[in-house]
């Protein structure tokens, strides 16, 4: 475990660079590490994927699955396939600050 | 992050509900992990892509010595279902339902609907060209999201540095 700063705070982050403690997650953490990920700007889309992974995101800080989130948010796949592209399962959960998904589907 | 993404592909050739989904599954985690994704369905693995057979793929209880009666809800343990029992007329259509139970109560799509959500994620699909001769299919009898119809020489040129995963 490692802390680094990022959009102004200091936060701490696993090995593979996620947050470890999803409360320390801002909205400007997120704009930053989406930059990382190949995404320049989040727009509504992204937010509505963001926000429903923050939102059903269990105790333990997992990120839902890909499933969980088409079928909850109203995303589609292919949106959000074009929205989080190459490795949604791991972009929305880094981005959101949560925990990789638990599930398989 | 410019670099070459892994690649997979996995080769379907089963036919029954059981062994449908394990490439399914790990599809759509290689796919959700950022790979690149290749199917390519062969022999009875063509029931997966015609859109006649998806919706109808089946486990028979016959023979599949994994299957316990402990699975129907009946706690006996380790005892099987008896052989002489799945040669009834209706123990496929009840296993089969199930299965399929089992797996919609995971929130685990059904085989037609994941093959869909595969397409819609980027993974190619292709069908085997001797399967297709051999069965006397054509391309309007697959789902949508079957790309093309080629030879294993194809396939192998196609998956270039590729894992690749016989199922």
């Amino acid at each position: 475990m490692t802390t680094r700063a990022i959009a102004g705070k200091i936060v701490e982050v696993n090995e593979e660079g996620f947050l470890t403690d999803a409360s320390q997650w801002t909205k400007e953490i997120a704009v930053e590490l989406a930059k990382e990920e190949g995404i320049d700007l989040l727009t509504d889309g992204h937010w509505k994927v963001i926000d429903f992974a923050r939102t059903s995101a269990g105790n333990g800080g997992a990120s839902p699955t890909l499933r969980a989130i088409t079928s909850g948010s109203g995303v589609s796949t292919k949106e959000l396939f074009s929205l989080f592209p190459k490795g949604p399962a791991k972009k929305v959960a880094k981005i959101a600050g949560l925990g990789k998904p638990e599930g398989c589907v | 992050m410019s670099e070459e993404p892994r690649k997979i592909a996995f080769i379907c050739s089963k036919g029954t509900l059981d062994m449908a989904y394990p490439a399914l599954i790990m599809g759509w985690a290689a796919l959700g992990n950022g790979l690149d994704v290749t199917l390519f369905f062969t022999f009875w693995g063509m029931d997966l892509i015609n859109t006649h057979r998806v919706d109808r793929l089946e486990l028979a209880p016959v023979a599949n010595t994994s299957m316990k009666m402990s699975m129907m809800g009946v706690k006996t343990g380790n005892l099987g279902i008896p052989n002489i029992m799945g040669v009834l007329p209706g123990m496929t259509a009840f296993a089969t339902k199930l299965m399929r139970d089992k797996i919609s109560d995971l929130d685990v799509p059904p085989v037609r609907e994941f093959m869909q959500m595969l397409a819609d994620a980027g993974a190619k699909m292709y069908a085997c060209k001797m399967s297709v001769d051999m069965m006397d299919l054509k391309k309007e009898d697959f789902i949508d999201g079957v790309q093309d119809i080629v030879t294993a020489a194809e396939f192998i040129d196609m998956t270039d540095g590729a894992q690749i995963i016989f199922i």
